[in-house]
């Protein structure tokens, strides 16, 4: 992995399984998340930090790169067009942002009502933008961080096993001011966490200085 | 604290029933799709027709629609991408949700008998009809720089004004869904191609309204389309009573992922 020393992040902490986080990563910070035990799916939003109506927009990222998965290179898109974060580093090699959040509505519509009362990420999502003075209009389609969606030629969409090791990290350097949304996702219902929600990790560094 | 063998066994049971519903959504549910609507097919009787509208290349319109009303979308050329957005009419909260139709129903691949689902796991439309199968729910429309450039329309600033029309703004505008776009993923890398061959003049698909919806449509050029605003793309917008289907709809019982979010969505009608 690169050479940035945990020692000298700003910011190092754990996130428990099925817990939401969010912090200000201001441009030219770099924010680090572990997937600390692997295969841990990691649902993200962004939103530029002085005017939160701009945020990450996956089918702006999308077109841009012409290409439908994250992975080392990508730019997050806002949906006004511009850049919010760059991919500078990545251990896993593939992320998703086509397949959205889980949500108590959309599990029990797949899995069955009785899948309905289980935490998720949007409930995660709607508790940790509250904070934020931000609601259910802002959650748009986010990035799953270390979740593996191939898309196939024929269209067939499947959540599989992911492929991310214990460990496995992803640098993302802030282009602008940008709020980071994330939620430690908490599905049990398909293999985006390897049925088993695990910790991850959070470390940013400040490169200004 | 759950016991570990407990979970374990959970987390068994868990994976085989994800493993035996994603069998059947892409083995039986699949095969069990309707065929595509032949071109020319499906006429609209004069007595159903509520309102019809030609929209230029490079505009938009929005529409209101009751339930069980259909939004029938013509492309005049062969040319047309037209990109959709929708909300639910008295709670625009709720909105288009692709992410959830894609992955609810394990296929990218919106055509005829597929659904498009609201944020809150209900129905929002059914394909009942659809010429082309070729449809891109995954990279949207235009933007300023893809649009043709600086003062040439877009599908961003149209659903931005779209938007304000209907009394929402920016924060509202959901990922849209690109009809007759056909954009295809590469095998192996991900990457987009446009398969200009599945697209032709005529192409139509009639949504049907599931809930009351707001819809915004835009008429402008797929960003991976080689031809922009300087062919000719209008397309006609009508809204009519809708086909009659009985037990042979082609959309109410095409997985039990789809029953349930029906059985959901007629909840909200009550």
């Amino acid at each position: 992995m690169s050479a940035r020393d945990p020692a000298s992040a700003i910011l190092d902490l754990v996130i428990p399984p099925e817990q939401p986080w969010s912090a200000v990563v201001k441009r030219g910070q770099v924010l680090r998340i572990v997937d600390s035990e692997g295969q841990q799916a990691v649902d993200a939003l962004f939103y530029r930090a002085d005017d939160l109506a701009e945020r990450y927009s996956a089918q702006d990222t999308l077109r841009e790169q012409r290409n439908a998965y994250i992975g080392i290179g990508t730019q997050l898109i806002s949906s006004e067009g511009r850049p919010m974060l760059t991919v500078i580093a990545d251990t896993c090699g593939r992320h998703d942002t086509s397949a959205g959040c889980c949500s108590c509505e959309s599990n029990a519509v797949r899995f069955g009502e009785h899948t309905r009362y289980l935490h998720s990420c949007r409930e995660n999502f709607l508790l940790e933008l509250a904070k934020h003075g931000l609601g259910k209009r802002d959650i748009v389609a986010n990035v799953n961080f270390f979740m593996n969606v191939p898309i196939d030629p024929s269209g067939h969409f499947t959540v599989v096993e992911g492929i991310s090791q214990p460990g496995a990290c992803v640098d993302l350097l802030a282009e602008m001011d940008v709020l980071c949304v994330l939620s430690n996702c908490p599905q049990i219902n398909n293999p985006c966490n390897g049925f088993n929600p695990t910790p991850i990790r959070v470390l940013v560094w400040d490169q200004r200085r | 604290m759950m016991p570990v063998q407990t979970r374990n066994a959970t987390a068994q049971a868990n994976r085989r029933r994800y493993e035996e519903l994603r069998s059947i959504g892409q083995g039986a549910t699949f095969d069990a799709l309707p065929a595509a609507t032949q071109r020319g097919s499906a006429a609209i009787a004069a007595a159903s027709l509520i309102e019809e509208e030609e929209v230029p290349g490079g505009w938009y319109t929005t529409m209101r629609l009751r339930r069980s009303e259909v939004l029938r979308l013509v492309d005049l050329t062969g040319n047309a991408t037209p990109a959709l957005i929708a909300w639910r009419d008295g709670d625009p909260a709720e909105r288009m949700n692709l992410a959830d139709t894609v992955k609810v129903q394990w296929s990218a691949a919106l055509q005829r008998g597929r659904i498009v689902l609201s944020d809150m796991g209900r129905v929002m439309f059914s394909i009942v009809e659809d010429t082309c199968g070729a449809h891109d729910a995954l990279v949207g429309g235009s933007v300023c720089a893809s649009g043709g450039g600086a003062g040439h329309r877009n599908t961003r600033a149209n659903f931005v004004a779209a938007a304000g029309k209907l009394g929402l703004d920016r924060r509202d505008i959901p990922a849209a869904l690109s009809l007759f776009s056909p954009v295809s993923v590469g095998p192996d890398d991900g990457a987009f191609a446009w398969r200009q061959e599945r697209k032709a003049s005529g192409d139509f698909i009639d949504l049907r309204a599931e809930m009351d919806a707001l819809v915004a449509i835009s008429n402008c050029p797929h960003p991976f389309q080689a031809i922009g605003l300087e062919a000719s793309r209008s397309i006609l917008v009508l809204r009519h009573q809708g086909l009659t289907y009985g037990v042979s709809d082609p959309c109410n019982n095409v997985g039990a992922e789809v029953v349930r979010a029906f059985a959901r969505t007629k909840r909200l009608c009550k």
